[in-house]
């Protein structure tokens, strides 16, 4: 069958004269440009090199194939790695492409050989992608730990007074953060059994209507649980764009700064505050 | 027969704790109850204590509402205490801000609330 002799015929070209892998290997490393050590990338490429010989000899060129789950286990592995150590999907596609290229025929080849390796750089370009697929499916993940973990890491609830709880929101708020940051709030509220709290929003690069409605929202159910909210940190823009967009707070209670908030709020609770604090 | 939540006399204050699922049968008994005992009872505070209470629907939001206009109309000041985050998340989402209901986090607080409004309004404790 046509198959089985291109396949026979591909393993006594990849393993005529032993330096295939070696030439591979220098064309990997070559356009790398040593961001990666010599000696990891000849085991990564050796492993890759006989698991290749094995499936092709156990004939057959379907990289979807049995024979094949071994060289995609590595070349996931492979593209995994690299997504981790930040190269390009170009310098990860190469550590494929670079064996086609290795075996590229010339001139004196003959007809057999061409058709050959015509059916291996078939071969190679469904690896190729498979390897680029693999390398995305790992970026994505890490992109979405990401994610979580700046879900997580940016919205602390503080104590700053007996009854009174902060929120200092730092960075772009969009619906789920908002959404955490208001269950978060309002939890803390019952815990602490605080009376006040105040969201600070100095860290806020942009406020749109949406994030203002969010904001409004949180104070409103807070009101609705028994405690006040007061809203502090508003930038000079920030302040301007809210009247451009026609946003009203209404009757929440606004202050330019944290300190300002929090010296509201105690005098509203009727703690004693130092001497020289009238504004 | 359906649940009747009961609706207990403390000094002045009339304490209302939900600990069922408030179907509209009971929520319509309840303000049946509270306004008679309001009167009965010449009570000038009622604390509805809501910290058992894990699901609300627009229904319940205004029978809050209700109950606290019709208390005020009784000369009795409501409070709604121990809402729990994820009802008042819900209220505000169904567009529900209970407009006129006073609120406190704890049983604690509300009744504290009752005693300082009472004595803004007499003039004694």
């Amino acid at each position: 069958m046509a198959v089985e002799r291109a396949s026979e015929r591909l393993v006594e070209l990849l393993t005529r004269d032993g330096a295939v892998q070696e030439q591979w290997v220098a064309a990997v490393a070559a356009s790398l440009g040593g961001r990666i050590s010599r000696a990891e990338l000849e085991r990564e490429l050796s492993d890759l090199y006989q698991a290749l010989l094995q499936a092709l000899d156990k004939g057959g060129l379907d990289w979807q194939d049995e024979a094949y789950s071994e060289v995609r286990a590595l070349l996931v592995e492979l593209s995994r790695s690299r997504a981790r150590h930040g190269f390009t999907p170009t310098e990860t596609a190469v550590s494929v492409f670079a064996g086609k290229d290795v075996l590229e025929p010339t001139a004196d080849s003959t007809a057999e050989d061409t058709a050959a390796y015509l059916q291996l750089a078939r071969l190679f370009d469904a690896l190729g992608l498979f390897t680029i697929e693999a390398y995305a499916r790992t970026r994505e993940e890490i992109i979405s730990a990401q994610a979580e973990q700046l879900l997580e890491l940016s919205t602390p609830v503080v104590k700053l007074w007996e009854g009174v709880v902060a929120v200092p929101l730092v960075g772009t708020l969009d619906s789920a953060r908002t959404q955490v940051v208001m269950e978060k709030l309002l939890q803390s509220l019952v815990d602490s059994e605080s009376e006040h709290a105040i969201i600070d929003i100095t860290g806020v690069p942009a406020v749109d209507t949406e994030v203002a409605q969010h904001l409004l929202k949180t104070v409103v159910a807070a009101r609705l649980m028994g405690a006040e909210c007061t809203i502090s940190g508003i930038r000079p823009q920030i302040a301007q764009t809210l009247v451009a967009l026609g946003v009203q707070f209404g009757d929440i209670v606004t202050k330019a700064t944290l300190a300002d908030a929090l010296r509201h709020v105690l005098q509203h609770s009727g703690a004693a505050l130092p001497s020289g604090g009238d504004r | 027969m359906s649940d009747r939540v009961p609706v207990l006399k403390i000094g002045q204050v009339l304490l209302v704790s939900i600990q069922v699922d408030l179907e509209d049968q009971i929520v319509l008994d309840l303000q049946d109850d509270l306004a008679e005992r309001i009167v009965a009872t010449g009570a000038n505070g009622v604390v509805i204590d809501i910290t058992a209470l894990e699901i609300v629907d627009s229904f319940v939001g205004r029978m809050l509402a209700n109950t606290a206009a019709i208390s005020r109309m009784l000369d009795a000041e409501t409070v709604v205490v121990g809402m729990r985050p994820a009802v008042a998340i819900t209220l505000v989402e169904l567009g529900l801000s209970l407009g006129g209901v006073r609120t406190a986090l704890t049983l604690e607080k509300g009744l504290a609330l009752l005693e300082r409004d009472r004595t803004a309004r007499t003039g004694r404790p």
